[in-house]
């Protein structure tokens, strides 16, 4: 389990960003790409991923761009989201990749 | 006109008459507008259309399939994969030319991939990319296949396959194609007669109006003469009302005219084949394969996944046993991650048994799912490929071992009796010295190792006959093994289901036969001729 606490305040203007390590059995794969957008898509900040700290990022609302980081499991998961609902984004996403998905 | 005879193979039993339905390659012929904004629209509706199509499918399947094509609308909806396709239109490309280039990098970044599942779902991007370009080519798009048309072809997509409704009497007749593909296990158990190997299909433009599929003797007739067309109707028609009759017997017993009783058991490749099947109409289930829990784009199935699978099954069964054969990869069922590549002869090489007991990781995991789900029912547990009496005993001191290890846990779980798959000729000769609760006879492949010819070859495929009088000894000589040793046989390949080999099956001793079952009626109805 990793720490979802968001790093900044909300009424920052940077973006929030949190992490996780993918638990599930193959990775960041279709199925999970599929709920990772679903899931994000349901926020109405820009949401990236990328599996490092200093990017590159990758809009985490594609799932064609989700699967292009080809994310392997045991890697770890870095968020950045902006907006009003950037912290609920936050903890959403977290929730879901260390729930493994809902297929754990 | 003159009518056109092909002799192939037959892949899935039947006879049927439709009009013919050919299958066009992807990259049909289209008219560029030559104005990108048109152009761009074309794509935009082919997008549109190709996820409708999915869309559709999705509602007729269920679980793994309906999961891949939910990804694949998601992809597909998604303005990032025809990115950079509406940038090459936008300076001149055709819309065709400019998909196709973005798919085809899109599936190349898959192929590079170092993970063997992403690089698996470079399929997924084919189907997608394929669909498009039908609706592009705007004619021959899988969604106007109607289901009661002769389908022709080179070879036909499983997706494609699955897009038809097969119950209105349609069938399938292929330039290639193998009796043991995908497609050929799904018309087999969709009823749809199918043919495949006729050949390339010998018409320029103009293809025939009307097929007869004959996917008992493997021949296909395109416009027909009216004489031939008539003689064709009548068989239908009887071969219909032998069915009527057939099916009218599906829930009684099996007895033969002389008065044996035959135990008749089901094959079961997919748990969704059970789903509007009656238990009454068989005595139990003779082979569950297994493979299908690792076909699955999910990597390998851990031991949950597994024990839920065959609990359901047993569920299914009620008290009636279950033969769950543990996992047949290699050969001509390759699993990525799992079997070994390159082989130079994968028939001969780490298959069955001996790929299980060379990846005890694996193998650990189905047994601890099996040991947990023998307390559902009556579960017995089969080996595939067994050659020699020391791979069963190490798979049942491991079975053992895990079998303590559940219970020392406190988990519930049962140690279901080990028996195995006769199969190679070695095994057969010398039944009698292996400690098996049970025998199951699979017909292909002792078929295949007996007689050295490959059903999918079609140059030696008459060589390949179960009702071989070798073939038919070394059944004759399980039986009797088992017999001396008191313990059940059974025969659970093809061979079960084919009706010109039920009396000679039944000469040997056999008592039980397991076929798919779309099979069972026509196989009870045979029964009851033998002795006669």
């Amino acid at each position: 389990m990793h720490d979802a606490n968001a790093s900044r305040a909300t009424d920052s203007v940077a973006p929030l960003t949190a992490s996780a390590v993918l638990v599930n059995e193959v990775g960041l794969h279709a199925r999970p790409s599929v709920k990772l957008t679903q899931c994000a898509k349901r926020f109405a900040g820009a949401i990236e991923l990328a599996l490092a700290p200093d990017g590159p990022w990758t809009d985490a609302k594609s799932p064609v761009k989700v699967m292009r980081v080809k994310a392997p499991k045991g890697a770890m998961l870095h968020f950045r989201a902006t907006g009003t609902d950037g912290k609920a984004a936050l903890a959403a996403l977290i929730a879901l990749v260390n729930d493994g998905f809902g297929e754990a | 006109m003159t009518e056109i005879h092909l002799t192939g193979r037959a892949a899935a039993p039947g006879l049927a008459i439709g009009p013919v339905t050919v299958l066009r390659d992807a990259v049909a012929k289209r008219t560029n507008f030559g104005d990108p904004a048109q152009e761009a629209a074309a794509l935009k509706a082919a997008i549109a259309a190709a996820s409708a199509d999915i869309a559709g499918l999705i509602a007729t399947v269920r679980g793994e399939a309906a999961e891949i094509l939910e990804f694949q609308v998601a992809m597909l909806e998604d303005d990032a994969l025809a990115e950079g396709a509406y940038d090459a239109i936008s300076v001149g490309i055709a819309a065709d030319h400019a998909w196709r280039s973005a798919l085809d990098a899109e599936i190349a970044g898959y192929h590079a991939a170092d993970d063997e599942y992403f690089r698996g779902r470079a399929a997924d991007l084919i189907d997608i990319r394929d669909r498009v370009l039908a609706h592009l080519g705007g004619e021959g798009t899988v969604a106007t296949i109607s289901g009661d048309s002769v389908v022709a072809g080179h070879d036909i997509s499983p997706s494609i396959f699955l897009a038809v409704d097969w119950t209105r009497g349609g069938a399938i007749a292929l330039a290639a194609g193998s009796p043991s593909s995908h497609v050929a296990m799904l018309a087999r158990a969709r009823g749809a007669p199918m043919v495949v190997g006729l050949g390339p299909l010998p018409w320029n433009g103009q293809p025939p109006a009307l097929a007869l599929v004959d996917g008992d003797s493997g021949t296909v007739v395109f416009d027909p003469e009216p004489e031939t067309l008539h003689l064709f109707e009548q068989r239908m028609a009887a071969a219909t009302a032998a069915r009527a009759v057939a099916e009218a017997g599906r829930f009684e017993p099996a007895r033969t005219a002389d008065g044996r009783h035959i135990a008749v058991l089901l094959n079961v490749a997919e748990p969704d084949e059970l789903a509007h099947l009656d238990p009454a109409i068989c005595d139990g289930i003779g082979l569950v394969r297994t493979e299908f829990l690792f076909e699955a784009s999910q990597g390998l199935p851990d031991e949950d996944t597994q024990y839920q699978v065959y609990r359901r099954i047993l569920e299914w069964a009620g008290q009636k046993p279950v033969t769950i054969r543990t996992l047949d990869a290699g050969g001509d069922k390759p699993i990525p991650g799992l079997t070994v590549d390159g082989e130079s002869n994968p028939f001969l090489g780490l298959r069955g048994i001996r790929l299980l007991l060379a990846r005890p990781d694996v193998f650990r995991v189905q047994l601890r799912a099996l040991l947990r789900a023998a307390v559902h029912g009556s579960l017995k547990v089969m080996l595939p490929m067994v050659a020699v009496p020391s791979e069963l005993e190490r798979t049942a001191a491991m079975l053992d071992a895990e079998f303590a290890a559940l219970t020392g846990q406190g988990i519930a779980c049962a140690r279901p009796p080990l028996g195995i798959m006769v199969e190679v000729p070695a095994a057969a000769l010398c039944a009698e010295d292996f400690h098996a609760a049970f025998y199951s006879i699979g017909s292909n492949d002792l078929t295949q190792y007996t007689m050295a010819a490959a059903r999918d070859i079609g140059a030696v495929a008459d060589l390949n006959d179960t009702g071989n009088p070798a073939v038919l000894t070394l059944i004759a000589r399980t039986v009797e093994s088992a017999n001396k040793r008191g313990v059940e046989v059974s025969l659970c390949g093809d061979a079960a289901a084919e009706t010109r080999l039920t009396g000679p099956l039944l000469a040997t001793g056999l008592t039980a036969l397991s076929v798919a079952p779309v099979a069972v009626a026509r196989l009870k109805a045979a029964i009851a001729t033998v002795g006669a």
